[in-house]
């Protein structure tokens, strides 16, 4: 649908929100109506995958491939998972995802927080050209060089270990940059200047003023950092060539291919794999998602 | 970082801010703010180290042969022109950029209309926005998994549906365009939502005085939606493109999940990443792996310097509004 079909009405009460005429109630009611409408298929085309993927994760193989298909949930879940455990090692996976995903997130918050405190707040030589070096980091894709990134990793001996998987994205320009605004729009400058006059040094007004200050903006960089590193994929499936050390990523991919008659056992891995980082995305969700649309907005 | 170390040599210098030349005030103030320069360090190092570091020494490395293990056998440029005319590829190429274009485009204008939507004082918006942003969240390996089994040409559900309304069923899997077209449907269905609260946000921005001034002066809706809120929209529209061009010369997940190391019947999702992955990690070729590496490193930059032109542009732009506002 092109937005040039669509009703003017349907648009101006939102531009709108306290001139409308006492005539309009109707129509008014109408547009709402056709708005909510859209909204819904939106959302309904948003969750159902979820939806299929807990119907699938709960039927048997034979049902998957019925016509016409089931579309209600079933009752094998228990038996897929029961199948799952029986052949993966799902509980390895999974601390080796929380081991990587939760220090990543913990050093990026550190690591960020400092840099980006250093250049909302303090002014040094080389502060402007340092700073772009960090906006034009941020231009590239990553895993661009798998290649080189791999024989670098083989050449220092970490191929197969999880701090191939942590240190090289321990600092990023996304955060910095994020935690910047963050800086510039939430601690006075009155505040810096009277802990210098107090004798408090860069390290220790980062400390005691900084990381109290910037908490939201931490907290939201942690969650996201934590949500992108746990769905990480190429870089683990390149790096982590141990079959018996993999993370939840790698390991439901190798699923994949290796039980490809059993969908029922497949789509459980999925749902187990999908479920834990809905939960910790609901937990902060609101505040989430306010984060990512202000750090858009300022860059 | 080289921070200069040496002890100043009056140290009563400090004082006669004034009399100090330029260089001298700037040593100067170098060392006063060490503290600063150690905070901002761990990002280039981990940058030079991480990424800089092996992409200069893998030039070095495509111009050779070498299979990981073995001996590493020098072969000048035949890597770079062998590329040039290996039509896997340029099929690689082609193909990565046909698939942004087609969930670039539709995902954009979709998340607008969501977001104009979303902008009007309707109920449970709160709701609709986190729905919007679940897929954003979720694992692409699970999702791709159950698109996989959606689009299936032999059990999927969205076939069933077409059978279902009297239509013939499609091989979505087995055709060059079938491929594309599902792997677009995954980045427009993990990416929409995302879009859409950004340019929520942008909308919420406009000042709605801006709205009514225009109304006053008898300006229709669709007048103001180009005069008013596509302007007002342009860094965030911007910002959008810019992302989901770095997403879309990296996709990766969705093709190897969907269609194997293989890309597919005759490659149609063959991506460059999937290409770069598929020639050094699965054919062992780390020489070629690397040139590979290396154009997707020189496209990566065409496109990275186009953004940045238009991000500049917009900064002169931004500088010139806050002008004329003085």
């Amino acid at each position: 649908m092109s937005l040039r079909e669509r009703p003017a009405t349907a648009v101006e009460p939102g531009l709108h929100k306290a001139g409308r005429g006492p005539g309009s109630a109707p129509r008014q009611l109408l547009s709402s109506a056709v708005t909510h409408l859209c909204i819904l298929i939106g959302v309904l085309l948003s969750l159902y995958p979820f939806y299929w993927l807990l119907v699938m994760a709960t039927s048997t193989t034979g049902e998957i491939f019925s016509y016409p298909p089931k579309l209600l949930p079933g009752d094998n879940f228990g038996t897929n998972f029961s199948n799952l455990l029986a052949n993966v090692d799902l509980l390895s996976s999974l601390v080796n995802t929380i081991i990587v995903a939760g220090a990543s997130a913990l050093l990026v918050v550190l690591l960020d927080s400092l840099a980006a405190f250093a250049f909302a707040k303090y002014d040094f030589p080389g502060k402007g050209p340092l700073f772009l070096v960090v906006m034009a980091t941020f231009l590239f894709p990553a895993n661009l060089s798998l290649v080189p990134s791999f024989w670098l990793m083989s050449e220092l001996g970490w191929v197969g270990g999880l701090q191939a998987l942590i240190v090289p994205g321990a600092a990023n320009a996304f955060g910095i940059f994020l935690l910047r605004q963050f800086a510039m729009s939430s601690i006075p400058d009155e505040l810096i200047e009277s802990a210098r006059i107090d004798g408090a040094g860069f390290f220790r007004t980062w400390w005691s003023i900084g990381l109290p200050m910037l908490r939201g903006g931490l907290a939201f960089l942690g969650i996201f950092t934590f949500i992108t590193v746990w769905n990480d994929y190429v870089w683990p499936l390149i790096v982590l060539n141990n079959p018996a050390r993999q993370t939840l990523q790698t390991s439901l991919a190798s699923l994949n291919t290796a039980y490809s008659n059993d969908i029922g056992l497949i789509m459980a891995g999925a749902f187990v794999s999908v479920l834990p980082l809905i939960g910790v995305f609901l937990i902060g969700s609101r505040h989430f998602i306010a984060n990512i649309a202000a750090g858009a907005l300022k860059g | 970082m080289a921070v200069p170390l040496r002890a100043p040599a009056r140290p009563a210098a400090r004082e006669r801010l004034a009399v100090t030349g330029p260089s001298g005030t700037r040593r100067r103030r170098i060392r006063e703010n060490w503290a600063q320069y150690v905070a901002v360090s761990p990002f280039y190092v981990l940058f030079l180290v991480f990424g800089l570091f092996p992409i200069a020494c893998s030039i070095a490395l495509s111009f050779t042969d070498w299979d990981g293990i073995g001996d590493i056998e020098f072969v000048g440029l035949a890597q770079y022109s062998y590329l040039l005319q290996d039509p896997r590829f340029w099929n690689a190429v082609t193909t990565t950029m046909i698939i942004w274009v087609i969930s670039t485009v539709p995902m954009l204008l979709l998340a607008l209309l969501m977001a104009f939507l979303l902008h009007q004082n309707i109920r449970f918006k709160g709701f609709y926005r986190v729905a919007f942003f679940v897929p954003n969240v979720t694992s692409m390996v699970a999702m791709a998994i159950v698109f996989g089994s959606v689009f299936s040409d032999t059990f999927g559900l969205v076939n069933s549906a077409l059978t279902a309304l009297g239509a013939d069923a499609l091989p979505w899997l087995s055709t060059d365009w079938g491929i594309r077209v599902t792997i677009a449907v995954m980045v427009i269905w993990r990416w929409t939502g995302y879009n859409a609260i950004i340019y929520l946000a942008g909308l919420q921005a406009v000042p709605t005085e801006l709205y009514d001034a225009a109304k006053v002066d008898g300006a229709g809706f669709w007048r103001m939606f180009t005069s008013i809120t596509i302007p007002m929209l342009r860094p965030v529209i911007l910002f959008t493109v810019i992302t989901s061009t770095i997403g879309g010369l990296g996709l990766f997940t969705e093709p190897q999940i969907l269609l194997g190391d293989g890309g597919g019947p005759n490659e149609a999702g063959m991506t460059i990443v999937l290409y770069q992955y598929n020639q050094a990690f699965t054919q062992f070729d780390f020489g070629y792996g690397s040139a590979i590496a290396w154009a997707l490193f020189l496209l990566a930059a065409v496109f990275a310097a186009i953004n940045w032109r238009l991000l500049s542009e917009r900064d002169t732009v931004r500088t010139k509004r806050q002008g004329a506002g003085r």
